[in-house]
């Protein structure tokens, strides 16, 4: 338990720090599909959700892992959608048209 | 051997993760970070799945199905609803984490000490707690900005509010460091679900004192907490892709977090026990102030002279539905070779970036989107200012009144424009609830009316010429 926790600990300050350094990077006018996009991503506890849902336990903890993976699953689909939906809007205008759809490769 | 292949598959989701955020850093290279981040879910659903525990599969395909089936719609919500969407998704990330700890707390139980050991224990409490808050505090969020009737839009306050707070959390912790110590008492089934109700209860006392113009930084804190919430769970389980893709979410609220309380500047013990807000008094006594206003046409010939327009948007803009109007009015310009800028403020709109997507959704191209300081250095060249929807953020009592709430907050120089326009709907004051000093200033013309109507007629009167 006790190498656990200490790997653990690790992986949650050195990814806190990653998060700080990449996200401090984000342009600023793409603030409101970062948000989305990071709901998405930390919907991956649908993770524990399915371990939940799907395990061998009794049935009323498989409804509560059910109704989580519900919760974790329109956030997932939600989030990536509305995400997509707003960055195509996006449009520089200082390329002409052409390289302007090269530029969302 | 399956235990290789799933922790492999979550370091791939991990990676995959960061190369998500990594790639939000310019709009060219952003669709790429949905389609990693897409792949890392895609990845870490399958991998979990495969689990040899995993042996009931109709709830988890139910579950799924049911997510599509409400995740969709919610995707197609119009762009000035985005705040509230992602207030309520921030329920539901609260919600799942809340969940799953309340599984994994009965289902350790049985286990004894074994099963729940002291670690263990405080990251199951964390999980519920902060996901139960998060679920509450960020329902009340997404109905102060949904504007639904029975949530109070302004501050909701009571004698020795914060006090009662702390004093429900404090019972709270409490009850988690006895459960912590005795997880296998006899009293322990009955104490969790009162942690439980505690948490949802907080959640809502949390917000209700927290005025509507403070909802941009709110929804931030309830980002990070909901990033925390999939940490502790990450810890439950001991799942190293979870306690990354939390960590990343939670840095990722502190920060814009951070921002919106530098854009306003105030501290974030301020935002969430201030109270900001309420309903200013009027000083008694105040001379009355007269505005100059100005008629569509006359607006119409000063802007078409203008070398350089700057438009500052604010959220009255998107209220008056005016963005295709004011794209318009763009193109009008541009004919004519005058340069247009738009000049966000960070917490113009009403969550981080709002404003810069409800423009571009108008195809305004994100190049003359400028951020507040950078405008800021070009202000004393600008022509023109028109100000569309906007008010605190313009408010030059900012600077120098002492007295006023908004004192100190960074603003878009607008009052030193040669020319100032704003359009406003009435006299009342804003979002704030703060009289504005910028609409009596010598260089400003006021253009009543509604937004749209009054752009509409700026279009006409310049492509008349």
């Amino acid at each position: 338990m006790t190498s656990d926790f200490w790997s653990t600990i690790y992986v949650f300050v050195l990814a806190s720090f990653i998060g700080l350094g990449v996200i401090r990077r984000v342009s600023r006018l793409l603030h409101t599909p970062l948000m989305s996009l990071t709901n998405a991503i930390s919907a991956i506890a649908v993770v524990g959700a399915i371990l939940v849902a799907g395990g061998d336990h009794p049935l009323r903890i498989r409804i509560l892992g059910a109704i989580a993976l519900f919760a974790s699953m329109t956030n997932i689909v939600s989030g990536f959608l509305i995400t997509d939906r707003m960055l195509k809007m996006f449009k520089s205008d200082e390329k002409p048209p052409s390289t302007e759809l090269r530029a969302g490769r | 051997m399956m235990y290789s292949v799933s922790q492999f598959g979550y370091l791939v989701a991990s990676a995959l993760f960061i190369f998500a955020l990594h790639w939000m850093n310019t709009p060219a290279t952003a669709r790429k970070g949905v389609y990693a981040g897409v792949a890392g879910t895609a990845v870490a659903v399958l991998v979990t799945w495969a689990e040899p525990t995993v042996i009931h599969h109709a709830w988890i395909v139910l579950a799924i199905v049911a997510g599509f089936a409400v995740g969709v719609p919610l995707s197609k919500v119009p762009l000035t609803a985005v705040p509230q969407r992602t207030a309520l998704s921030h329920a539901f990330g609260g919600a799942a984490a809340g969940l799953v700890g309340t599984a994994e707390f009965y289902l350790r139980l049985g286990e004894g000490a074994e099963g729940l050991t002291p670690f263990r224990m405080v990251a199951l409490i964390a999980e519920v707690i902060l996901g139960y808050l998060t679920l509450t505090g960020s329902l009340m969020a997404a109905g102060k900005l949904q504007e639904v009737k029975w949530v109070p839009q302004r501050p909701v306050t009571y004698p020795f509010q914060n006090v009662i707070n702390f004093l429900l959390l404090g019972v709270a912790v409490a009850l988690a460091v006895a459960l912590t110590q005795h997880p296998d008492a006899a009293w322990a089934p009955k104490v969790f679900p009162v942690i439980i109700v505690l948490a949802l209860l907080f959640g809502v006392l949390l917000i209700i004192p927290i005025g509507g113009a403070d909802m941009p930084t709110v929804i931030a804190i309830l980002n990070s907490y909901a990033g925390l919430s999939a940490v502790a769970m990450g810890f439950v389980l001991d799942n190293k892709l979870l306690i990354t893709a939390g960590a990343l979410d939670g840095s990722s609220g502190l920060i814009l977090a951070i921002i919106m309380c530098k854009a306003m500047n105030r501290s974030f013990t301020n935002v969430l026990f201030g109270a900001f807000g309420q309903i200013q008094k009027a000083p008694a006594g105040g001379e009355q102030k007269v505005y100059k206003s100005e008629s569509p046409e006359g607006a119409a010939q000063v802007l078409e002279q203008a070398n350089l327009v700057v438009i500052i948007p604010g959220y009255g803009m998107a209220v008056a539905q005016a963005q295709h109007k004011v794209r318009e009015l763009y193109d009008q310009l541009k004919k004519r070779g005058v340069t247009v800028k738009f000049a966000i403020h960070p917490v113009a709109g009403r969550m981080p970036g709002h404003m810069n997507v409800l423009l571009a959704e108008a195809d305004i191209p994100y190049t003359d989107l400028v951020e507040m300081d950078d405008i800021n250095y070009d202000m004393p060249q600008c022509d023109v200012a028109l100000v569309v929807g906007a008010n605190d953020v313009v408010n030059p009592a900012a600077r120098f009144d002492k007295t006023s709430p908004i004192y100190g907050m960074p603003i878009i120089d607008a009052d030193k424009a040669r020319t100032v326009f704003a359009i406003k709907r009435s006299k009342n004051p804003g979002f704030a609830g703060i009289d504005n000093e910028l609409y009596f200033g010598d260089r400003t013309w006021m253009l009543f009316g509604d937004a749209k109507a009054v752009i509409g007629e700026l279009v006409k009167e310049l492509g008349a010429k």
